[in-house]
This record gives structure tokens, sequence and C-alpha cells, in this order.
């Protein structure tokens, strides 16, 4: 049963998430299509780490005592930019221009573009080793900011998500959160089908991981689940894999096959934000 | 049927990791792992990483004197350069060790992506460059060079000997940015020593000069270079060899300034396919500038190459110190 606070703490984060789907929209807008279904699925996710758990200083994105955000799936940028304006490190009116010529936010992501990008991502695969890294770096300075690496499903392929959730474990990296979002999408359709990865709680816990698989659109789990893996004292790495739902909080977007990567006509930009503002206006 | 006293001597397949050291050559011992300790003592940021071959890239002595900043990534190239840049992006200097075919052809995408992208301060050297085991192509890194230099921003060094890797160490940890150092590990020769010459980051030494042939060489090519000159000159040949230790950035100044005195044949030779290393690089800056000497290059053939003891090898693709004289003295008849 929730607190009274628990509720205040999920209304205020469900206006963060709302935020977020809303600034994901504007961006698709500008270009006319995009990645938006992982956006508005991952919403929740990104909700909870930028305006929850994670450590920051939006005016110094670069603060050495900074919870690391690593986007391994450089693809969500979209998603991610939209997380960092609601968290205050890049303003509002950039969104304007995302993926234009000489913006800072470019299609995919990438760390010399971007403030508070920690790496380039889109390369699938790379930003679980690259944490190992940067945990084993930290641990090293003494410093104990956490790194979080999010990816997709998708990258469960990769044989170096492998090799870092095998490095991890063997350096007792209890620094390190892995963030999966399984929206079962990825280029070619269902992951599951492109190449099973169930049971994938198992496969993690055997690698030696703490594992905690959640709805990622619920959000007191995602709560919950986030302040478990902060809090644990084990020093072993943890990984939170999050069911999501692509399209989320948009109907119509929810249903619409292969969106990968999905094409929105004109009109079905505002349409969406409606729908999104009144399940909103709605819920406060 | 053979008896024994008509068979030849056999040659047996090379050990892993074949001495590269001429009969009586003098040789020190790890000069890598060496040089890194000393300076590591000077430098706190600097930490170890390999993928299961620490002993075999003589990582393992900076492991015993730092065991603290020495990682252990197992045999997983691609966690080992992703860590590498991983804990460069926290303010250290990793320096990430393991064979070259596993550090560029296995793990080239992280290099590429993690490493070079962002500019990240890690050294990555690699043992085994070119042909130097003859175990075949799995681990012959024949084209590394071809690999790295492709690489925007990527600092290239094909070191010759002991001398070279001591002074190379400290001089690629003074350079802020990526750097692939092809490492000679174990027994190293030893005889740049025995010329006024010192290691500088993007610099290419005149060695001795000549006025018939002018060699230009990287690496242990430079080592035969120098004893093909010595050949040589007993038929009057006089060579010059210019040792080219960066192979990028390279130093064109310095080649053209040799490649330009009339009358020489230009030799290029490296431990390295004719695709994409030395020789193309200094043929482009040659045809550039407008410098057209005559020009030849010794290299590995573009081929998978055979496996086999490695002075088979080096013969029979024409990079040893007998095979170069000869395929010379041919180009000059």
């Amino acid at each position: 049963m929730n607190t009274p606070s628990d509720t205040g703490l999920q209304a205020k984060l469900a206006e963060h998430a709302y935020r977020i789907r809303r600034f994901a929209l504007r961006m698709g807008e500008v270009q006319g299509q995009g990645y938006v279904g992982q956006a508005l699925g991952y919403a929740d996710v990104l909700a909870v780490a930028y305006c929850h758990a994670m450590q920051l200083r939006p005016d110094d994105p670069q603060w050495e005592g900074r919870d690391r955000f690593l986007l391994s799936h450089g693809h969500y940028a979209i998603a991610f930019y939209a997380a960092l304006i609601e968290a205050g490190i890049i303003p509002e009116d950039e969104l304007d221009t995302y993926g234009s010529d000489d913006s800072r936010l470019p299609m995919s992501g990438m760390a010399t573009y971007t403030p508070g990008m920690e790496i380039s991502g889109g390369s699938l695969g790379q930003g679980l080793p690259i944490a190992v890294g940067m945990a084993l770096g930290l641990r090293l300075k003494g410093n104990p900011a956490f790194v979080y690496n999010s990816m997709s499903d998708g990258e469960l392929d990769e044989g170096s998500t492998w090799e870092a959730a095998m490095g991890a474990a063997h350096h007792g990296l209890g620094n390190l959160i892995c963030l999966v979002d399984i929206n079962n999408q990825q280029a070619d359709g269902p992951s599951s089908k492109v190449m099973g990865f169930e049971p994938l709680a198992d496969k993690w816990a055997s690698f030696g991981w703490h594992v905690q698989r959640v709805d990622g659109n619920d959000l007191s789990a995602v709560i919950a689940a986030f302040d478990t893996a902060r809090a644990l004292t084990e020093a072993k790495p943890r990984v939170i894999l999050f069911d999501t739902l692509m399209g989320k909080g948009v109907p119509f977007l929810e249903a619409r096959e292969k969106n990968h990567f999905i094409r929105v006509d004109p009109p079905e930009w505002q349409q969406a934000l409606d729908i999104l503002d009144h399940a909103q206006g709605a819920a406060r | 049927m053979s008896t024994a006293a008509t068979k030849k001597p056999r040659l047996t397949t090379s050990a892993m990791i074949a001495s590269i050291a001429s009969e009586g050559q003098r040789t020190i011992a790890a000069p890598f792992g060496k040089a890194l300790v000393t300076l590591a003592e000077q430098r706190p940021e600097i930490v170890g990483l390999t993928a299961d071959l620490a002993k075999y890239t003589d990582l393992h002595l900076f492991g015993q004197a730092f065991p603290e900043r020495f990682f252990q990534m197992g045999m997983a190239e691609q966690l080992l350069m992703a860590a590498a840049g991983g804990m460069a992006k926290e303010g250290f200097m990793p320096f990430a060790t393991t064979y070259a075919v596993f550090g560029t052809r296995r793990a080239f995408d992280f290099v590429h992506q993690v490493i070079a992208e962002e500019n990240l301060n890690v050294k990555l050297c690699c043992a085994l460059p070119g042909l130097t085991t003859g175990y075949g192509p799995s681990h012959q890194a024949a084209e590394d060079l071809a690999l790295v230099r492709a690489i925007p921003g990527m600092t290239v060094i094909d070191p010759c000997d002991a001398l070279d890797i001591e002074q190379a160490v400290p001089a690629i940890a003074a350079h802020n940015g990526p750097v692939y150092m092809r490492l000679l590990r174990g027994n190293v020769p030893l005889l740049l020593d025995e010329y006024d010459y010192k290691f500088e980051l993007g610099k290419a030494k005149l060695l001795r000069g000549g006025n018939d042939v002018l060699l230009i060489s990287s690496g242990i090519m430079t080592m035969r270079s120098l004893e093909v000159a010595n050949a040589l000159a007993a038929d009057q040949v006089d060579v010059a060899v210019l040792h080219v230790p960066t192979i990028k950035p390279l130093d064109t100044a310095t080649i053209l300034a040799e490649a330009s005195r009339s009358g020489r044949l230009v030799v290029v030779a490296e431990n390295h396919t004719t695709v994409g290393g030395l020789g193309e690089a200094v043929a482009t800056a040659l045809l550039t500038a407008g410098v057209s000497p005559q020009f030849r290059q010794i290299a590995l053939p573009d081929a998978f190459l055979d496996a086999g003891a490695l002075p088979t090898l080096h013969d029979r693709y024409g990079i040893s110190t007998d095979a170069m004289t000869q395929t010379i003295k041919t180009w000059l008849a």
C-alpha cells in the first residue's frame, strides 16, 4: 500500500514523465519521424532516473560527483534529450533544433555534441563495457557515484554486452546499475523473434548480477527498483529489466505495428499531444 | 629412404613468440614492462589493462608493481578497449595490451568509436605485429597498421628495438590522445644505442647516410635495413637508412627531403602487407609533393600468410636480411 509521501512522489514523477513524453513528441514533429515509440515507452524510467534517483547538478553537467548515465542505445537520444530538458541541463527552446544541421541534438547521441551525454552510443553493445571501465575508475578514485548504463533489449544480441556482464561481476562492481528497456522491438521485428533472449532474469543472475524485473510503465515499481538497486550493499553489479510498452500514453501509437522507427502524419503529432494533455489533466 | 645424414636441419614451427633477434644480437628483456613501471612511479594516473595476455605483453611487470592499478579483463578484447575508454573518461591513462590481431581486428569498432571518436587518452600496446609469429593468419597481424592508420586522430608507432620502446613509452604518455604502439616483448633486440638516435614522437631519423639507395623503414624492418646496408656495403653499394617509428602522423618533411635527393633508389621496407602501411603512406606523400624517385616496396604480400618457422617465413616473404639484400641487388642490376 502506498503511503501519502509515496503517492506524492509518484504524482510528481508522473508529471515529469508526462513532460518528457511531450518534449519527445515535439522533437519528433521537428523531423516528422523518429524513435518516438521508444521515447514514450521509456519516459517513466527516465523520469525516475533524472528526477528522483540520480545525483546531478543541472548547471554543471560534468560535476565530478554526478552519477554517470550512459545512453548505449544512441537512437534513444530523442527520449534522452527530453529527459535532459526536463532535468534542466538543456534549454527547452533548443528542442526545435533536434536532428538539424549544427544542432547540439543529433539524431543519434554523441558525447561531443550534447551536454550531459556521457558517451557516443549507437554502435550497440558498447555502453556496458564502457560502464565497466568508468565504474572501475570511480572505485579507484574513491568516488561513490553510480554508473548507469541504459540499453535496449536488442543490445542483448551483442557479445560485448556479455563480455561486460562477466567483467562487471568478476570485478564486483557494486557501483554499476544496468537498465534494460525491454520493449520487444528491434529493427527487423520483435526482439524475441530476431534473437530470443529469455529467460532473461535467469541469464543475468547466472552471470553474477543482482536482478530485478519490473513493469517499466508502473512508476511505483520503477521507483522501488531504482531505490533497491542503489541501496544494496552487496559488491555485485545490478540490473533492472524494464518491460515497457512502445508508444505508451498515446493509444494509436501503442497500437501501431512495426514501430521501431515510426513516421507520424503531420496532424497526428498534435493529436498525440492532445491525448497526453488530456490524460495528464485528468490525473491531476 | 632418407637418413639422418641427408636430412636437412628441421626448423620447427615457431613458438608463439619467436625471437626476432638475429644471431648474436644483443637483447634486453621486457623493455616495455620495465619502462612502464618506471613511468608509472611518476604518473599515478597510469593504469594497465589486458585481455588474458599480461605475461605475453610484459604487462605482468606493471601488475606486480602496481596490483591495485592493474585490471584483468579476461579474454574479452571488446571489453578491454571499451573499459580502457571508460577509465580514460574518468581521468586515468590506460595502457591496454593484447595481441595486434585482437586489438585491431577483433576490437576495431571499440577502438574506433569508444576510444578514438572521443580522442580518449588510451595507449594500445599490441604484441605480435605484422609477421612475428609462425601461427598463421589467426595470430599474424599483417594488416594492423592499415586498420589503425584509417582511424582519425590515432597516433601509430612502430618501434624498432628495446631502446625505441623504452623511449617511446614516456613519449606516448606525454601525448594526449589515443596511440597504437606495436609491441615487441620478451627478449627484444637492442641496436639503436649504436647510433646517434633518440625517439621523438612524429619524427623520422636518418640512421646512416648513403648515395645509392634510401631505405625507409619502421619497426623490426629498420633492424633488417641496417643489416642490409652493411651487407651491401661489401658490394660497394651505399645505403642510407631512414627510420620512421611514427607511422601516423607521418614525418612527411623529412621523408620528402631525403627522397628528393636525386639518383637514389627509394625502397620502403615494412613488416606489414603492401596495403595501407608505411609504403603506401610514403608513396602518397611523394606523389602529392611531386617527388618521383625510383620507388620499390619490400612488404608482406596481400595474402593470408603461411604457418611455419619465422626465419622460413621471413625468407619466403622477402623480409629477411638475405632476401632483402638479394631483392635490392636485383633492382640495382
